[in-house]
């Protein structure tokens, strides 16, 4: 059953139409590239799913029931984990301290409650090794490289056992040594069976990782086919509109 | 990797403690201070006696307490240059309802709960309407201040009606502290409120929620939003504790004086600035410790206590303030760089 399935999604701000009745179902552990040109609508989409704000038609629905997003933290209850694309790291905090932001454990009892750092610093490690990722707990994110901070950022969404995690252009800015390592940590996601969109600009990342590719362009989907089905060269075709659709 | 999962656990930022210490901006400071402390024991038969000591301690009290609050502002991104104004507005709350006579308990919850309305309304203003902290509380010091004016007419008060010895003790007292081998030690009161103050600040800034999360607002406010901190309670929350420390500095100062002015506490929020400032906080947030702010307090008033005894004109004392905390700063800079190289 799908994990996510959208119906008929659209949404306009006053005149202007963002989404044109978009729909898109995906699986547990399927990877899904969502490529299009600046404004075709992919952010939009995103922050639907994100619960950012509502669709104005269609519906959203998790394992067949249907799910009403007011707020982003109702989408983070039902178990959908965003990576924003600067992260959102606080660079004067330690890596276990960034995963466990805003939701810090606590030790003791009544009144006498105390942050739990040796819970924090034991699971933060667990996490990191489970990604294959050399980040230390204890480290200050500021001295860290960029595959490590991408690090931090996907192992704060493991923290709740997620189900879909929405990835915002997260090789956008990192060297290819790093992509590569960002790279194996969405493998690593959907090893456990968690569903990724990957919202990218980057073509042979996509290529590299996804198991199905989406490419809108001025608020509709115009493509949607498994990866080998496909190639660069269609797709780039498809963002521009040198190709209708496929 | 070679390193088992543990290793890499418990691997430490800093190797042993005096790497740790060495990385420490209130650690030199507190070098600085114990240094001039030694050089001034030499230089001077004065400094070190019980007397002066005492009296250098109990100075830096009130300063050390506001810069409690203002560390904890700081570190949020924020500042706050009301305390000085809340500092005279909470001593005439409680100078003049205990001059016409109300009880020494009521008069203080009432001084108290004046300064913490203050720090709710800089907080709402700052936190829910968005105005910028330096403006704000810039209107603050000048409205907090016109406001003691207005309460007292602009007397000086002395009168502090029934009540006056309890209020005299509370700021001007001092305990007994006797130790094996050596005389009896006076401590004065307000370095007691100082001491128990600090304690809990330190504590709450390491081991609480609302510490860790002011830390996570001054270091990137955006990420603290996104991951559901609740970041205008915070903010709002801080200020009142700013104003908090403020108004209990106030009422220490008053029974100490024995008399209050509107002219207390004027030009005080630079000092406690510079004391912060001193001690490690970062003007641009995410850092600071509530013990550096103690020690950047001490500091300056070991620079004014120094300069008096030492038969320099006190007008000199504005420069090494200063010059202190250009190199604070300074050193800050220079040593974050070369670690990130």
């Amino acid at each position: 059953m799908a994990i996510l399935e959208l119906t008929g999604i659209s949404k306009h701000f006053g005149a202007i139409q963002a989404l044109v009745n978009v729909s898109l179902s995906m699986e547990p552990g399927e990877v899904v590239g969502l490529m299009g040109d600046n404004g075709a609508g992919k952010s939009t989409l995103v922050k639907i799913i994100a619960g950012n704000f509502p669709p104005s038609g269609g519906t959203i629905s998790m394992l067949g029931r249907k799910v009403v997003f007011h707020k982003p933290s109702d989408a983070r209850a039902q178990g959908i984990e965003i990576v924003y694309q600067d992260l959102a790291l606080c660079d004067n905090l330690t890596a276990a301290a960034n995963v466990y932001l805003g939701r810090e454990l606590m030790t003791g009892f009544g009144p006498f409650r105390v942050l739990d750092y040796r819970a924090m610093f034991q699971r933060a490690g667990e996490l990191f090794a489970e990604l294959k990722s050399e980040t230390r707990p204890r480290d200050l994110v500021r001295r860290m490289s960029g595959g490590q901070r991408q690090a931090v950022a996907i192992a704060r969404t493991r923290l709740s056992e997620p189900k879909i995690v929405l990835m915002d252009e997260p090789t956008a800015a990192i060297s290819v040594r790093q992509v590569a390592e960002v790279l194996s940590l969405i493998r690593r996601l959907r090893d456990h069976n968690i569903a990724v969109i990957l919202i990218s600009h980057r073509m042979p990342d996509v290529f590299a990782v996804a198991d199905r590719i989406v490419v809108m362009r001025r608020g509709e989907k115009v493509a949607d086919k498994p990866i080998g089905g496909s190639s660069p060269e269609e797709v780039t075709g498809l963002i521009t509109g040198a190709i209708e659709n496929a | 990797m070679a390193t088992s999962l543990e290793e890499s656990i418990s691997k430490r930022e800093h190797v042993n403690l005096l790497s740790w210490l060495m990385s420490r901006q209130a650690f030199w400071v507190s070098m600085a201070a114990l240094f001039a402390f030694v050089i001034l024991s030499l230089m001077s038969d004065v400094f070190a006696t019980q007397q002066n000591l005492f009296n250098v301690t109990r100075n830096f009290a009130f300063v050390a307490i506001i810069a409690l609050g203002m560390t904890a502002v700081i570190i949020t991104g924020g500042i706050d240059l009301s305390v000085g104004a809340v500092l005279a507005l909470s001593g005439m709350v409680i100078g003049m309802s205990m001059n016409t006579g109300t009880p020494f308990w009521i008069a203080v919850p009432m001084a108290l709960g004046v300064s913490l309305f203050v720090g709710f309304f800089n907080g709402v203003m700052i936190a829910y309407v968005g105005v910028p902290p330096f403006v704000v509380t810039l209107g603050m010091l000048s409205i907090a201040r016109s406001l003691a004016m207005v309460l007292s007419n602009n007397r000086m008060v002395y009168e502090f009606g029934p009540d006056q010895a309890q209020l005299l003790w509370l700021g001007g007292g001092f305990i007994d502290i006797s130790l094996p081998f050596l005389d009896t030690i006076k401590v004065p009161n307000p370095v007691l409120f100082l001491i128990v103050m600090v304690l809990i600040t330190g504590f709450a800034f390491r081991w609480s929620k609302w510490g860790r999360h002011l830390f996570a607002i001054g270091g990137n406010e955006r990420a603290a939003i996104l991951t559901g901190i609740p970041v205008r309670l915070v903010k709002v929350s801080v200020y009142m504790f700013c104003s908090l420390c403020a108004g209990i500095a106030g009422i220490l100062e008053v029974g100490w004086l024995g008399t209050i002015t509107t002219s207390l506490g004027q030009g005080m929020e630079l000092t406690v600035i510079a004391a912060s400032v001193i001690g490690g906080a970062n003007l641009s947030g995410g850092i600071g410790t509530a013990f550096g702010a103690v020690v950047g307090a001490a500091l300056i008033e070991v620079i004014r206590n120094s300069l008096t005894l030492l038969g320099i004109s006190t007008f000199w004392q504005g420069t090494f303030v200063g010059c202190f905390i250009i190199v604070a700063v300074l050193f800050d800079r220079l040593r974050t760089r070369g670690a990130n190289d």
